[in-house]
């Protein structure tokens, strides 16, 4: 590029950019200062770039630099400057543009490679942090190989252990079976010899028996001669010498052996062997009977327990088995009373059993639920009752504390007050004075008491004597009413009785005249 | 405890009269009879040679005196001392005599066990039952008394022969499945017998009272099997003692296990309570050994020992048995059950000095009782749910659901004399210990 006019001295087109910065770098003004620094940053800047500049354009070869120039910004897509004829000179305004978008371009330039380099920073690290990656997955892959093939290899080593033993264990159960084979050949061959010796033996028995016969018979035959009672005598053959015969243990005399003897005989057997067995099958069924009480009396419970009363039902699946279980349990009910009466019957027991089987499957699955139920409800319980018990706790303690105060408060007067009683006062007149006080007041309280007292007393006297003058006249009074009543009597008498003259009976006794008077 | 005066007797033969007023020992040829609650002596006998077994017969009247050597047997009556009786088996032998329930039948077994003699003290009659299996329990009669089943073995195989014990008919005669029979018993309410195998061979058979095969129960094979059987009063429960270690109970309705109790070593059930006995003995200081003190106060020498309670988990001592030898010491070798059916009691032959106690109710372990010294024999109190047992020392331990206790048997001289056997009588509430 831009090879096509090369003026003379031209600078390698290679260093442009450095030129074009330095230019840049010349006619910077103070503002700029900042965007000159990271250009800095981004290239360094030959010092050599000066004195090239110098090198490029002089005043004689103007407008072949024009002309380069424009080359080179046609190629880049700007548009070019044009010399003015009229004094050979450029004018600035294009040259300006031409500048300002060289510097755009050259901005553009810096900041893709300011990216770029960034980009390429990040590439570096990434790459860096992909080979130590890559670095490590690859150590770890060789530690897995090689753990895998330790493991391998101890996998291999039990699976030679597996094998042999059990090759062992099956030499050990050929080795049982041998023996046990060796065993069952040696018991038959002990079986028969013992068998061969036993006959021999029994056969030895039978001579030594028939031996013994034989001299006690021929003793026999010999003593027969003897006297008869001679025979007990000999010890040779078996005799019992028994001074008298003793009676039965029972008490019953001996009975001939007939075919009805035995015939009895059986006959008792069998009745034993019957009785036992009669015996056997009443506790049996008594068992079997008291079993099936339990089992319906726990079947009755269960069914109450799984139909409780309908308001406290809890939860909706709860509900339905509740009450397909209260259907089914008047079901039972009215199967139970079936039941007691077939009691024997294979039926019923199936029945039984089969109800008692669905009924504590349905227990046990109640009772799950009502325990993950439960442990459901505790979780929230604990977690409200803890907020209501802080709540009802707050105020407690508020109350408690107010308490508190005042009982305190009540105790501190007291304290005041005890304190100012028994503290004793500064001056000991002061003291005396006020238990003067004390007493005086006490005093005129005695005084005034007693002034009531003996105004009392004063009083008590003077209705007392009172009385007495009262009573006193009181009885002249009745005296002298009772002598003008005897007197009146008298008069009366005197009056009613037709003996006018006699009047000395009347007189000694009025009384008596009267009543005589009444009854003539 | 009041403890009565010691007496001697001879080859552990002392027994208490079945009504309870008696008591007879054995010393040498003498039987001497003895008022129960007062121990004078009622009645002396002599018999014809050392006696070797000793039995009252059922109703108390009458006392036999076996002596095998000369295989006699002697009877003796309470009522009538001068009555006398005498049964002389001859060349034939003797080897083992006792009584039917009835009392008035004598069953004795020949040598060589070639046949089974029933002598009648009623009658003339005498009954031979051929061919008696030797085994460990071959005869055994029901509780009332009815009938008696008897093993018997012709041509290399088991047969039970059902008798009535009324006139001795043979009300049944069966074949038995087991390969050796080893013993029979019956179960207390007297209609199911059970029969078990040698212990080579694991297996229980019941058999109904006429002859009918009810059920068969086997635990495992090849190892050892049953080493002993134990019905429960009530019939429920029978319970199975083996080798292995383990007791397996049995329910009288399907005759199948319900439980098997086993006794570890390690003892890690907390329900259980251990009670180990703690000797103490008292310490001597040189001046009170002097000969006079010896010979004396024996009490120098007598330990006191207490229960004390371990606490859980507990380790009870096995003593490993030796492989090399027959029978070995090892498995359940008795089992008892008490009289209300409520507790077992075992003892596990490679533990000797444990006894095992079982709640039967709960069906689990209720009790170990730990010993000082092996325990030689215990036994259950008829009325109570009280157990007592003997270590062969000079004490005698109880143990109650509420509690242990030891007591000391007093004893004169200096030899501590064990006790090698115990009988709780009845009526009594007394338990007589014979050393």
């Amino acid at each position: 590029m831009g090879d096509w006019w090369t003026p003379t001295m031209m600078p390698d087109p290679s260093l442009d950019t450095k030129e074009l910065s330095s230019i840049s770098g010349i006619s910077m003004s103070p503002s700029r200062q900042n965007l000159h620094h990271s250009l800095h940053s981004t290239m360094a800047l030959p010092k050599t770039s000066y004195s090239v500049l110098s090198a490029f354009c002089t005043e004689e070869n103007i407008s072949q630099c024009i002309a380069y120039i424009n080359q080179e910004v046609c190629s880049l897509g700007l548009t070019g400057v044009s010399l003015e004829s009229k004094s050979g000179s450029l004018s600035a305004v294009p040259v300006l543009n031409l500048l300002y978008e060289v510097l755009q371009l050259q901005r553009r330039a810096q900041r893709a490679l300011h990216e770029l380099e960034t980009q390429q920073l990040k590439n570096g690290s990434d790459l860096e942090h992909l080979q130590h990656s890559n670095c490590r997955l690859k150590d770890q892959l060789e530690h897995t190989r090689r753990d895998n093939s330790g493991l391998h290899e101890g996998e291999r080593q039990l699976q030679l252990k597996i094998k042999t033993l059990q090759n062992w264990l099956k030499s050990e159960k050929e080795e049982v079976q041998k023996l046990q084979s060796i065993i069952s050949s040696r018991a038959t061959q002990y079986n028969h010899d013992t068998k061969r010796k036993e006959r021999e033996c029994t056969k030895l028995k039978e001579r030594l028996n028939q031996l013994l016969m034989d001299k006690r018979d021929k003793k026999l035959c010999e003593s027969f001669q003897m006297s008869y009672f001679c025979i007990l005598c000999l010890h040779l053959c078996s005799a019992i010498e028994i001074s008298n015969h003793v009676g039965r243990s029972d008490g019953k005399r001996g009975l001939w052996k007939t075919g009805k003897m035995e015939a009895r005989h059986e006959g008792e057997m069998y009745r034993a062997l019957l009785s036992d067995y009669e015996t056997r099958q009443r506790s049996l069924m008594m068992e079997n009977s008291e079993l099936k009480k339990v089992l319906q009396h726990m079947k009755k419970d269960m069914i109450t327990i799984l139909s409780p009363k309908k308001p406290c039902i809890k939860t909706e699946p709860a509900n339905d088995s509740l009450e397909q279980a209260v259907s089914e349990g008047e079901e039972e009910i009215g199967d139970s009373s079936r039941e007691t009466l077939e009691q024997s019957c294979e039926q019923a027991r199936e029945q039984l059993t089969n109800s008692i089987r669905l009924q504590w499957r349905k227990l046990k699955s109640h009772m799950e639920r009502l325990d993950s139920q439960a442990s459901l409800v505790a979780c929230q319980e604990r977690e409200g009752e803890e907020m209501m018990s802080r709540k009802e706790h707050e105020e407690e303690m508020q109350r408690m504390r107010m308490e508190l105060q005042q009982c305190k408060e009540f105790i501190h007067m007291q304290q005041q007050l005890l304190q100012q009683q028994l503290s004793s006062p500064c001056d000991e007149e002061t003291a005396a004075l006020l238990n003067d006080c004390y007493t005086l007041e006490e005093k005129e309280r005695l005084k005034e008491e007693w002034r009531l007292f003996n105004e009392q007393k004063r009083n008590f006297e003077q209705e007392r004597k009172n009385f007495t003058e009262a009573a006193i006249r009181l009885g002249h009074e009745r005296k002298a009413f009772e002598e003008d009543r005897a007197a009146w009597l008298k008069t009366q008498f005197l009056n009613m009785t037709p003996f006018v003259d006699r009047k000395r009976p009347a007189l000694s006794e009025p009384h008596s005249a009267l009543s005589v008077g009444e009854c003539p | 405890m009041n403890f009565s005066e010691v007496f001697k007797q001879s080859n552990q033969l002392c027994k208490v009269s079945p009504d309870g007023k008696y008591l007879a020992t054995c010393v040498q040829y003498r039987l001497v009879v003895r008022d129960f609650n007062s121990l004078q002596i009622v009645h002396l006998y002599t018999c014809l040679d050392p006696v070797m077994h000793m039995e009252w017969s059922s109703d108390s009247l009458f006392i036999l005196c076996a002596m095998y050597k000369r295989g006699l047997v002697q009877v003796w009556s309470l009522e009538q001392p001068d009555w006398h009786c005498k049964i002389d088996e001859g060349s034939i032998g003797l080897v083992s005599s006792r009584w039917s329930p009835d009392g008035r039948h004598i069953l004795n077994t020949t040598e060589f066990n070639l046949r089974v003699t029933v002598w009648s003290l009623c009658t003339k009659a005498v009954s031979y039952i051929k061919y008696p299996k030797a085994c460990q329990k071959g005869v055994d009669f029901t509780a009332d008394g009815r009938y008696m089943a008897l093993a018997e073995r012709r041509e290399c195989k088991d047969y039970i022969s059902v008798f009535v014990c009324d006139d001795w008919h043979l009300l049944r005669h069966f074949e038995s499945e087991t390969q050796d029979l080893a013993g029979l018993e019956w179960s207390p309410n007297c209609c199911v017998l059970a029969v078990w195998d040698n212990c080579l061979e694991y297996k229980i058979l019941l058999y109904s009272l006429d002859g009918r095969l009810l059920s068969s129960y086997s635990a495992y094979e090849w190892s050892l099997g049953i080493k002993s059987v134990a019905w429960s009063p009530s019939s429920q429960f029978l319970a199975v003692g083996s080798y292995d270690e383990k007791v397996r109970i049995l329910n009288h309705i399907t005759w199948k296990k319900i439980t098997e109790f086993e006794h570890p070593a390690t003892i890690i059930n907390t329900k259980a309570v251990v009670f180990k006995e703690v000797e103490k003995r008292p310490v001597v200081g040189s001046e009170d050994l002097s000969i006079h003190q010896l010979t004396v106060d024996n009490s120098l020498f007598s330990t006191q020992s207490k229960y004390e309670i371990t606490q859980l988990p507990a380790q009870v001592p096995v003593i490993k048995p030796d492989p090399d030898r027959a029978n070995p010491k090892i498995g359940i070798s008795a089992l008892a059950f008490s009289a209300d059916n409520r507790f077992l009691a075992t003892k596990n032959d490679n533990m000797p000095q444990s006894l095992w106690v079982w709640d039967m109710q709960r069906l689990s372990l209720l009790a170990v009782l730990e010993q000082t010294a092996p325990v030689r024999c215990f036994v259950w109190d008829p009325r109570r749910p009280r157990l007592a047992l003997c270590t062969g020392n000079t004490k005698v331990y109880l143990w109650s659901p509420a509690g242990c206790v030891s007591v000391n048997v007093p004893v004169e001289g200096m030899d501590p004399v064990s006790p090698h056997s115990l009988f709780q009588d009845c009526p009594a509430y007394s338990l007589a210990v014979w050393c």
